[in-house]
């Protein structure tokens, strides 16, 4: 696990150097706050409302359907590194997963799940 | 110097400076790629763009650091200021830790992971969540909705460019992205794109699985840069600047670093996956460890000057035709693809 | 106290504070942020038992997937993020009950647990774990693997259901 370490490394590497831009910016930068100037940004026009508010179904839709094939290329991942030791049995196997999913798919499709209006 | 060469090689010594060296790459990278940027995009629309700061307009990228540097910080008061300042440090980290698994040479990469090319796909996820952030907490409606269409924008493309490595994976045998680099090492011809260095039958019939790959990979890594043709999270004539409207000084720097940083990680994988990484095109001709980072930031900023033409060349496309591409044109390609290349490899 | 020691703290602390503001905090949206904290944490945790395919697994289905579809949900729910949620103590009784049941279901787990105590960490010399979860999953473990398939179809066939609702009575 000792390749890990620089990763870890360059995390904090990362948020290091977000610390000093900021902290660099507070010196150079000015200061001088004012209502307007802090107010929500809509076109020059007062705000209306909050921001937070409802939106459509459709992203979480999108989320959805990403968690279940991203579960799906994550089975493959393990089986693409050593699929040519595997051979033709590992393949057959794994074209039976794919061909499962695909099945799902072509049902999405038909559904119109997939379809973004 | 005896004393600093023993510093050198304690572990821990060692270790931060491989986790500061990729950034003595990005900032003077991005200095040079933003004024790349300016200048092909006015000649691509027949001006001039920077003439006055030094000679053709050179030190404009340091003008824009030293106002970026002098911008007041504005910190909305309906903002979530805690939300507000973490999420550049989210997008920054997700981008630069990336970075580790990078093999700029044959002597040089970050960390030599196993799992390379598994964790650049999974550490994009902590980018995705450092926007929905910036744009939930600015309490800005073109933030929030350019959040919300970045992210499912960037989820959308990730599982055809997931696949897209898959096919390289089976072919290569190995996720490690130096090991990927090694298994195309002698020459243009054992390149990815051109079969790797397999039988030649099996290189013949992979070349067009492996282009149709690389397109898809193209498309895809466009995509999660949010660039145009992919703008639509940012785009201007409709939603200002999207997830960063609020951001100002050295926040939108961070920002703006980031995705720099992002264009040329993107390109970099592309590289790795396709175009042999570090390898030299001429086999043993002009190789070596730094012939090698030589030709890897070459070919990597080749590609990033690809996206730049691209994006100044291409209108955007509609949120449907955005979901169109990936969810029905790309995942279902580069799903029978992996299959094709998988029944090639296996016979 | 060695630097994988250092590591293990550190990746815990992180853990249990996120998680605490997870439970805590007033805003949903803030522990739902939260929550990408423990899935980091735990992550980490992971790398360090030496099962990195785990480790990253967990950033990309938790933290890309689950998390991005758990804000979403508290996005769109707009009253629950404009209003605090009230946090007070009510029904005492049957949650004392519940958990009570709970810690000592997880006691006699841990208590039962025959634990396997490997290597130190220092002393683990770094192997590939996706070659072996890849043998394993097309050799001995290929029925639960292809099971795994059929799921996540139904899952699909199920997100495909939800999907078709939404369309027939809105167009928002």
């Amino acid at each position: 696990m000792h390749s890990y370490i620089p990763i870890i490394l360059m995390v904090s590497v990362g948020i290091l150097l977000g610390s000093v831009f900021l902290l660099l910016h507070r010196f150079l930068g000015p200061h001088r706050p004012n209502p307007e100037k802090l107010s929500t940004y809509e076109s020059g026009m007062p705000p209306v409302r909050s921001a937070r508010e409802r939106f459509s179904v459709k992203y979480y839709m999108v989320a959805v359907l990403f968690i279940l094939f991203d579960i799906e290329v994550i089975f493959l991942y393990p089986w693409a590194v050593n699929f040519r030791t595997l051979g033709l049995f590992g393949y057959v196997e794994m074209v039976l997963f794919i061909v499962i999913l695909l099945v799902g798919y072509l049902y999405i499709l038909k559904k119109g799940a997939l379809r973004w209006d | 110097m005896e004393n600093i060469l023993q510093l050198l090689s304690n572990p821990i010594v060692s270790a931060v400076l491989m986790a500061l060296a990729p950034l003595l790459f990005i900032l003077p990278y991005a200095l040079v790629t933003i004024y790349i940027e300016m200048k092909m995009a006015a000649h691509i629309q027949n001006r001039l763009a920077y003439m006055q700061t030094g000679w053709h307009g050179t030190l404009q990228p340091f003008a824009d650091i030293l106002k970026l540097l002098q911008k007041e910080d504005i910190i909305p008061t309906a903002a979530s200021k805690f939300l507000f300042i973490l999420a550049p440090y989210l997008v920054f980290v997700g981008t630069y830790s990336s970075f580790a698994v990078l093999p700029f040479s044959s002597a040089f990469i970050g960390s030599n992971i196993d799992l390379g090319i598994f964790f650049l796909i999974a550490v994009s996820s902590l980018v995705v969540v450092g926007l929905l952030m910036s744009g939930w907490a600015s309490n800005n409606k073109w933030s929030l909705f350019g959040a919300l269409r970045s992210a499912a924008q960037i989820v959308s493309y990730e599982i055809p460019s997931a696949l897209a490595i898959l096919g390289v994976v089976m072919v290569s045998g190995t996720m490690s992205t130096q090991e990927m680099t090694h298994f195309q090492d002698g020459g243009i011809g054992q390149w990815i794109i051109f079969g790797g260095n397999l039988p030649l039958w099996q290189k013949l019939s992979l070349i067009p699985f492996m282009i149709i790959l690389f397109l898809i990979y193209l498309v895809s890594s466009m995509a999660e840069v949010n660039r145009t043709p992919f703008d639509i999270p940012e785009a201007e004539s409709e939603l200002v600047q999207g997830y960063n409207t609020e951001y100002s000084g050295m926040k939108f720097a961070i920002f703006y670093l980031a995705e720099y940083a992002n264009l040329f990680l993107v390109s970099a994988v592309v590289v790795i996956l396709f175009f042999g990484g570090w390898t030299s095109p001429f086999g043993t001709f002009l190789s070596g460890p730094v012939w090698g980072a030589f030709w890897f930031v070459t070919k990597g900023m080749l590609f990033v000057c690809l996206n730049i033409w691209l994006r100044w060349t291409l209108p955007r496309l509609r949120v449907d035709q955005l979901m169109y591409v990936s969810w029905k044109v790309l995942t279902p390609f580069a799903l029978l693809c992996v299959l094709a290349i998988g029944l090639i490899v296996v016979m | 106290m060695n630097l994988y020691d250092i590591i293990f703290y550190f990746f815990a602390v992180v853990t249990i504070a996120s998680a605490a503001v997870v439970v805590f905090s007033r805003n949903i949206v803030y522990s739902a942020f939260s929550l990408l904290f423990t899935f980091f944490g735990v992550a980490g945790i992971y790398v360090l038992l030496n099962a990195d395919f785990l480790a990253i697994t967990q950033l990309l289905v938790y933290v890309g997937g689950i998390l991005v579809l758990i804000l979403f949900g508290v996005m769109l729910t707009t009253n629950v993020v404009s209003v605090e949620i009230k946090t007070g103590t009510m029904q005492t009784l049957p949650a004392t009950i519940i958990v009570a049941l709970l810690a000592g279901l997880l006691g006699g787990i841990v208590w039962t647990t025959d634990w396997f105590v490997g290597k130190r960490l220092s002393e683990v010399t770094s192997q590939t774990t996706s070659k072996e979860i890849g043998t394993a999953l097309i050799t001995t473990h290929v029925l639960p693997f292809e099971i795994a398939s059929v799921i996540l179809l139904v899952a699909i066939v199920g997100a495909a259901m939800m999907a078709r609702r939404e369309r027939s009575n809105t167009n928002i």
